[in-house]
């Protein structure tokens, strides 16, 4: 039986070592080879929007549950929302899930909720620091965070636990249109510099169910979400490497954010994939990124020319 | 039918201004709907009315203003009795 380009792909990486897959499909070790692609993409990114004077901040990997409630990510995306349950037992229900261990049974079950659910997305930690009323010009952020959605696949491109690197602006209307339309083309400028074939098109994000329907029509009606995407494997569609996106107010509302002049703020983002771009780079160069051309290389790892 | 909208409208849409200010052609969205507010509203018309909107309705134009959502609430009620009625013979 012919092998699907995208097992050919998945199986090159693995072969060379460059992911390591688990017994859970989208979850996956790193080599350092793949790492250093990684953060080469990173400083890059982050050279990018060295313009911007933002804020760093370095996020967990999970965050409290009520943020996720007050986004309302769980009113859109339920399906791919991690939560996170705790031990709060004593010695008698510890014994119990020894037992349920030794049968083979469900011991998850006896853990109840704690107050915190994995990262979603990236951004949604940092509207809560920006409650109460924002300075003149706003905000602005570059946030590494690490992310979880559930949606398990063996297409490396759609790992369940991967990184996003962003550019965040909380302030006034003009200024969150400004900051998607401005990162959209640079985005779309710096990867399509590494050799990747780039395509900036209008997105909409995969809300769950029939009320997403609705959700997605409105964002494309409103032009909220646009994405930079490039092909990662022969044969198989477009895939997002980033995507940047307005939110109206829906963020300030959300958080309690007024812009300087007190009216609820919008917000706005661009977040880079990590992974998906290493991945698409060495779909487009090989497995071997010694091997790449050398303007490529030379941008990635600047000092080593 | 008008009434049980507004109704629904007020109490789900979330508008930045009062009911009795919104006439029945007016853009819901520029009164400050948002799009998670039409979902409320939509979820709390399908109750009201015991009705589902079918996929291709789901879309900003059906939840424009009170004037729309009756439009299609006509639709579907008429869809809905021609069912009932079954197969003509």
């Amino acid at each position: 039986m012919a092998h699907e380009p995208e097992e050919d792909f998945r199986s090159g990486l693995m072969t060379a070592g460059l992911l390591i897959a688990t017994e859970v499909d989208g979850i996956y070790l790193r080599s350092g080879t793949f790492e250093s692609v990684a953060r080469a993409i990173d400083v890059l990114v982050s050279a990018a929007g060295s313009d911007q004077n933002a804020e760093v901040l370095h996020l967990p990997a999970v965050m409290p549950r009520s943020v996720l409630e007050q986004s309302a990510y769980i009113r859109a995306f339920p399906d791919l929302v991690g939560s996170v349950n705790t031990f709060e037992g004593n010695d008698a229900l510890h014994i119990e899930i020894l037992r349920r261990l030794e049968r083979g049974e469900d011991w998850a079950e006896l853990f109840g909720r704690s107050d915190v659910v994995l990262c979603s997305a990236a951004c949604h930690l940092v509207y809560p620091t920006c409650r109460g009323r924002l300075p003149e010009g706003g905000r602005r952020f570059e946030v590494f965070g690490q992310c979880f959605r559930h949606e398990p696949s063996l297409d490396p491109a759609r790992m369940q636990a991967f990184r996003m690197h962003e550019f965040v602006y909380v302030g006034d209307a003009e200024g969150a249109v400004a900051h998607r339309d401005a990162w959209l083309e640079r985005a779309a400028q710096l990867l399509g510099g590494l050799g990747l074939p780039v395509t900036a098109v209008l997105a909409s994000d995969p809300f769950f169910g029939r009320a997403g329907k609705l959700l997605s029509a409105n964002q494309r009606a409103e032009a909220l979400k646009h994405e930079v995407v490039t092909s990662v494997q022969p044969g198989e569609g477009p895939v997002a490497v980033a995507s940047s996106n307005c939110h109206l107010d829906h963020f300030g509302r959300a958080f309690g954010i007024e812009s300087a002049d007190g009216t609820v703020a919008h917000s706005a983002c661009v977040g880079f994939g990590t992974e998906r771009i290493v991945l698409a780079l060495l779909a487009a160069h090989g497995l071997d990124p010694v091997c790449w051309p050398s303007n490529v290389r030379d941008q990635l790892w600047p000092s080593r020319t | 039918m008008t009434d049980e909208i507004r109704r629904v409208v007020a109490q789900h849409g979330r508008l930045s201004v009062p009911m009795s200010q919104v006439a029945d052609d007016d853009d819901l969205y520029f009164a400050g709907m948002t799009s998670h507010a039409s979902v409320s509203m939509l979820i709390a018309l399908e109750e009201a009315f015991g009705l589902e909107f079918p996929e291709e309705m789901l879309r900003q134009s059906t939840f424009q203003s009170v004037n729309s959502i009756a439009a299609a609430l006509d639709v579907l009620i008429e869809d809905k009795k021609a069912a009932e009625l079954g197969p003509r013979t």
